[in-house]
């Protein structure tokens, strides 16, 4: 992480997937890719002209494009199906459920265009319980990466996985705060950054938001210790890393552009309740649609801005020495 | 051509399986028994001449891939499975019960043979297109068949999948419909009405043929024919009767969804095998 969130490059999470998709379509022939109408804004379209034989388009038709999917992965291909994540894993839920998660096939499920950050589109096209629509079902591991360099890495990860698997990406471009070198294995959390004295508050940050959880560590750094972690991985969850840190800092922050029901922070405070109660603050969206707007003034009145992040850190550690 | 000989056997069979699935549903206490009953002879048809499998070796990579779409059906398949050797008779009494194989609806991990996982309606016909489309772009030369009921004809998945498969000239699917008229609610076009059911097929790029579904030689000829069709999916529309071979619950859609109790099935069972008596004699 830079101290000057100014040089950091920009880039779409979905590009990462895209790139990824190109060279698995080289590297691996069983892979095909499917479309419902939208292989621009969902990144297939380099794919569907360098391998048209293995571009299947489906049409509006999100319950088809699951089941399809799963006819194919039963044959014995590795099919990615991409849309829009109100549209699936939105509205192809159950097919999802049935013929994907209970048939336990490797479909590898791209959700576009979700979080707030979908902008003037208004609230049908913002994907706010994705995450918590996946994460309830066996054997789905959900993946939200933090930005273009880590959604490639996911996208070849999800392959090579046998199982069904949800990514989660985002329709703005955002910060590029991993390289190339950063670690990457699906289930491992990644620390982003750690203040010079003991912890009294970890962060677990997930999707492009973590951007503005460091930003919030960065505004602290001299006002109060904290980790902040990159949760990649949804589920399954590295509860080994959470667990390690909640302990050492007694108070903790889960920060992500989606509902606060069901999502990122609901799984953490599963796994603390069970394991380890400790005070926790839940950025995110409280119960509510959005709407229509840019980005960052949805990111800012929805309360997920650096200030709202560290408004967050603080309350919670004051709440340690109530 | 098939022989005189061959066909009683297959209808014997549809019988033997008819009795399986009746006394499988009174020891189960819960599930569907018109349809299972209604499908019995195109079951036996697949199972004991159509299908291209070996029941010794269900994973076999050249097998005839069949998936049930409409998975509350699954006791016929169960007794067409186990009387064709895939697993013991007596299994099939574990129907519906804690830890069996044989789940209330089916389960493809569950059960070796069981193509996939179904029971929620309008899924099956997109599952066997991905499929089929699959096989297709290796060059694989199984077919793969897909049965549906007509009530889930009311289902918007169902009509996604006829579109693609119509649109991509899925040659190699053959799908089967159980027109028996009828649905939990009453009869479907009282319900949803779906006619004119081959048209609408025919409008989505399908080859279709129409049968009664309870002649063993129209249903194998039907295949046959399916097989010839080069550039279309075909759909067989197989008329059927709901409850066949029970007379007291022909045709009476409240046996949609409800098993017989013991003295039912007892006159069940004695019909079933007046029946079975009456093909062996007829053929002899």
């Amino acid at each position: 992480m830079s101290n000057n969130k100014n040089i950091l490059k920009l880039a779409y999470t979905r590009d990462g997937f895209g790139r990824a998709l190109l060279e698995l379509g080289e590297s691996n022939p069983n892979v095909v890719a499917l479309c419902a109408d939208l292989a621009e804004s969902t990144r297939m379209l380099a794919f569907k002209e360098k391998y048209p034989e293995r571009y299947i388009e489906l049409g509006v038709a999100e319950q088809n494009m699951a089941t399809v999917a799963s006819g194919l992965a039963n044959y014995g291909k590795i099919p990615f199906m991409a849309s829009y994540a109100t549209f699936s894993p939105g509205r192809n839920n159950e097919q999802i459920r049935t013929t994907i998660s209970l048939n336990n096939l490797g479909v590898k499920i791209v959700g576009s265009h979700a979080g707030l950050s979908v902008g003037p589109d208004g609230a049908t096209h913002q994907a706010l319980e994705d995450i918590a629509l996946m994460r309830v079902q066996p054997n789905m591991t959900v993946i939200s990466p933090c930005d273009e360099e880590e959604a490639y890495k996911a996208t070849l990860a999800a392959a090579a996985h046998p199982g069904p698997v949800y990514i989660r990406l985002a329709r703005e471009k955002t910060p590029v705060m991993t390289t190339k070198e950063t670690a990457f294995e699906i289930g491992k959390a990644n620390i982003m950054w750690e203040a010079d004295h003991a912890p009294e508050v970890v962060v677990f940050a997930t999707g492009p938001l973590l951007h503005n959880a460091l930003l919030a560590a960065k505004e602290l750094e001299h006002a109060v210790p904290v980790v902040v972690i990159n949760i990649h991985t949804i589920k399954p969850l590295d509860a080994d890393t959470i667990l390690k840190y909640a302990k050492e800092a007694g108070a903790v922050v889960t920060v992500e552009e989606h509902q606060i029901a069901g999502g990122l922070g609901s799984a953490v405070a599963e796994v603390l309740a069970a394991h380890c109660p400790v005070h926790m603050e839940f950025v995110g969206v409280q119960d509510s649609f959005g709407q229509s707007g840019e980005p960052k003034e949805l990111i800012d009145y929805y309360g997920m801005a650096p200030s709202h992040i560290a408004a967050a850190i603080r309350k919670a550690r004051a709440r340690k020495s109530a | 051509m098939i022989t005189q000989q061959k066909i009683k056997e297959i209808e014997l069979q549809a019988e033997a399986i008819r009795e399986t699935i009746v006394q499988m549903l009174v020891a189960a206490g819960s599930g569907h028994t018109a349809g299972p009953l209604g499908m019995a002879d195109i079951f036996a048809a697949f199972y004991f001449y159509i299908l291209n499998h070996d029941p010794k070796n269900p994973q076999w990579q050249e097998r005839d891939r069949l998936m049930l779409s409409n998975g509350h059906i699954v006791p016929v398949r169960y007794a067409a499975m186990a009387h064709a050797g895939y697993f013991p008779i007596e299994e099939c009494l574990t129907l519906r019960k804690f830890g069996s194989r044989l789940q209330g609806h089916p389960e493809r991990l569950r059960l070796p043979g069981m193509e996939t996982t179904s029971g929620p309606l309008g899924s099956g016909l997109g599952q066997a297109s991905g499929y089929a489309y699959g096989a297709r772009m290796d060059g694989s030369k199984f077919r793969v068949y897909c049965f549906m009921s007509d009530g889930e004809q009311d289902a918007g998945n169902t009509w996604e999948a006829a579109m693609f498969a119509g649109a991509n000239k899925l040659s190699n699917l053959t799908a089967v419909i159980d027109r028996n008229n009828i649905q939990i609610n009453g009869m479907t076009e009282d319900v949803m009405p779906l006619e004119n059911l081959r048209a609408k097929y025919e409008a989505f790029g399908w080859h279709v043929l129409e049968i009664d579904g309870h002649n063993i030689s129209a249903i194998i000829s039907a295949v046959e024919q399916a097989k010839a069709i080069y550039e279309k999916p075909t759909l067989i529309l197989a008329h059927n009767i709901p409850g066949k071979g029970v007379k007291e619950i022909e045709f009476d859609y409240r046996w949609h969804g409800k098993t017989p109790n013991k003295e039912e099935a007892a006159r069940f069972l004695a019909e079933l095998r007046t029946m079975k008596g009456k093909i062996q004699s007829e053929h002899e």
